[in-house]
């Protein structure tokens, strides 16, 4: 099992990720030519004003309306996205089947970055459960794809740290992160994907079409 | 716990219109309007929603029922429209009333909360789509579906007859020279630089705005005109209650009649949603990128008559008053500033709200909310205590509104949460305070 996680599931995973990704912006742009008032009212300048605000902590009121939400959101997005790829357990397998590697980010870092996403997952998981409006747009998909995320996070801290049996845990970790890997181009994971084009698309509405902000 | 009984609204565009649905056509409606009317916007937004919930607290609504969850932005999609894809349309014949009831009268369709999603996924446009789809199968309250009726059978909202609209003129006219003896109202004058138009409500019930508007006119010097035909009004139900091909009809009749009077703009009167359906839905369905001819809305056409002199101001007026930023006009077409320099210029003591420009609260009139008729008036001021907080806090006396469902929305939230505030238009304010040259009153 072991050898079969590090090996042919890591490439299936991979491309079925990529593959996933790029079918689902060619669906994407096939359907908003369909739907024909998207593409003429998109616009460089606007919509990259747009996505500024956006990814700027504090750049939108609402932001500034929930300071906690906002720290804790962008933490959690930021470590998601950042420590799976300079982690150095993850460049060294690279460059043992490779031999390619790239700089890393030493291990007591990506250990904290580590526990920031599970405690950040932990949070939105708590505030599905405790804030009442969340909870009613909640269902069971929510909390699957929530432990989805996790699970690799999870396991790799446990993996560092030697808990329970090292082979199963880290077999369970590449498992995980694959399973991870390939289910965002089709889950609502794929707002990663989607992201910068809703938000280019309203900001050009309403920074280029009508003179107004959006954040 | 008695508020949480909410008492079922009666409207026979409702209640007696589901009973002829059948699941077949409910179905065949539905996926017509997903899968071919629709495409990326629908798709798209639906799978980058992260039901996080960030939405809520954009939506006045939702605020002024104390947080309830049904009133989010995303609750009333999650009631709507995720129920519709998840069942494929195979749903019974109460859920498309409660469709309605959610997308007709708990949404203004606003787009406040589209600047909370952190996506920028168009929460309004999803509502619409559930509007669409109501409309095609023929479930539309009553009142506003009767303002649609019109729309189609008189080319107006309110079945305005020709004879009735050229003889509102004319009277206006006289009144306005009762004031100014040299006012007019021209009729059909081909090649005017300016066409005026209005929205059907201020010939039917709010004659004497078209006189102010002559003498506004006189003083400013414009060559304007007024059609004396079908074409006149640059209003649009029809684009809120979901029936989109009068809505194309609507707005093709108004550019027409504007092309054919050869005029160089349109300078249309103080309302919001007649400004997003001529510049915006109206020509989008008619497949043009922007409208043929500029549209210039009133608060921009005041503001340039102002900036440039040629309106003066003889006396500022003194009572303390605050604005009301309409969606279509301010975060529709980013009037803001241009709407507060009017205030500064005409008013002495202005006083702002709070949100304000883009992030105001919605009036909970526009969007076709109010024309849902006097059934959800109710409904409308339980949805409107944050607005009525908001225009309490500011200490103003008048609330000046630049678009006629604000207006009359307003004056209900005003009687409704007894603020004693009266609300008036920019130009009233300005037939109030401007300065009319000797040489005119001759």
């Amino acid at each position: 099992m072991y050898e079969f996680a590090r090996g042919p599931l890591v490439w299936i995973a991979f491309i079925v990720f990529f593959l996933g990704l790029f079918y689902r912006l060619v669906m994407m742009i096939i359907q908003s030519r369909k739907d024909k008032v998207v593409l003429p009212y998109i616009k460089m300048k606007e919509g990259i004003n747009s996505i500024a605000h956006w990814v700027i902590p504090f750049g939108s009121r609402n932001m500034r309306l929930r300071p906690a939400f906002t720290i804790i959101s962008f933490l959690f997005h930021i470590c998601l996205l950042i420590t799976p790829v300079f982690v150095l357990g993850h460049i060294v397998l690279f460059q043992q089947s490779w031999g390619i590697s790239w700089w890393h980010i030493p291990e007591q870092i990506t250990n904290i970055m580590t526990m920031i996403v599970v405690v950040g997952g932990l949070f939105f998981f708590l505030r599905r459960i405790g804030d009442p409006t969340v909870r009613f747009v909640t269902s069971w998909s929510d909390f699957v794809l929530l432990i989805i995320v996790l699970a690799p996070f999870i396991t790799g801290l446990m993996a560092y740290y030697q808990a329970f049996d090292y082979r199963t845990v880290i077999t369970i970790h590449m498992i995980s992160g694959a399973l991870w890997l390939m289910v965002i181009p089709f889950t609502r994971i794929v707002h990663m994907l989607f992201f910068p084009f809703t938000r280019a698309y309203m900001g050009s509405e309403f920074g280029y079409v009508r003179n107004a902000k959006d954040w | 716990m008695e508020e949480l009984v909410e008492k079922k609204v009666v409207d026979a565009g409702l209640d007696e219109t589901i009973k002829k649905l059948t699941p077949q056509r409910i179905k065949e409606v539905v996926n017509r309007v997903l899968t071919r009317e629709n495409a990326a916007r629908l798709q798209v937004y639906l799978d980058t929603c992260v039901h996080c919930g960030l939405c809520a607290e954009a939506c006045h609504t939702y605020l002024s029922r104390d947080n309830d969850p049904r009133f989010s932005p995303v609750g009333k999609v999650k009631e709507t429209l995720w129920e519709l894809v998840k069942r494929k349309g195979n749903v019974e014949p109460e859920f498309i009333r409660n469709m309605a009831r959610i997308a007709f009268t708990e949404c203004g369709v606003c787009r406040r909360c589209s600047m909370y999603c952190p996506f920028g996924i168009d929460i309004a446009y999803l509502l619409l789509v559930v509007r669409r789809i109501c409309s095609l199968l023929g479930v539309v309250p009553q009142y506003l579906q009767d303002t649609t009726n019109s729309h189609a059978a008189t080319s107006n909202q309110m079945w305005v007859n020709q004879d009735e609209w050229i003889d509102t003129l004319q009277w206006q006219e006289e009144e306005a020279q009762f004031e100014l003896p040299s006012a007019r109202i021209p009729l059909e004058k081909e090649g005017a630089d300016v066409m005026y138009s209005v929205i059907a409500p201020e010939p039917k019930i709010l004659a004497q705005l078209l006189a102010n508007m002559a003498i506004i006119f006189k003083v400013a010097g414009e060559d304007w005109t007024m059609p004396a035909t079908d074409g006149w009004d640059n209003s649009n139900m029809a684009m809120y209650s979901g029936d989109f091909e009068i809505m194309g009809r609507v707005e093709k009749l108004h550019w027409e009649t504007a092309a054919r009077l050869k005029v160089k703009k349109i300078v249309m009167g103080e309302c919001g949603h007649a400004f997003r359906g001529a510049v915006y839905d109206g020509p989008r369905w008619l497949g043009w990128q922007f409208p043929p001819i500029p549209m210039v809305h009133a608060i921009e056409y005041y503001y340039d008559i102002l900036s440039t002199g040629k309106i003066k101001i003889k006396e500022k007026y003194k009572e303390p008053i605050t604005v009301q930023d309409p969606c279509n006009t301010v975060r529709g077409r980013g009037l803001g500033d241009k709407l507060r320099y009017i205030m500064n210029t005409i008013c002495e003591d202005f006083r702002d709200m709070e949100p304000r420009f883009e992030h105001n609260y919605c009036c909970m009139a526009g969007g076709g909310t109010i024309n849902c008729g006097p059934p959800w008036k109710r409904s409308r001021m339980v949805s409107n205590k944050v607005k009525a907080e908001q225009l309490k806090e500011t200490g103003a006396h008048v609330v000046c509104t630049p678009c006629h469902n604000c207006h009359s929305g307003i004056e209900d939230i005003i009687g409704h949460y007894n603020l004693g505030l009266h609300v008036k238009f920019i130009s009233e304010l300005l037939i109030e305070t401007m300065e009319i040259p000797e040489e005119l009153k001759v």
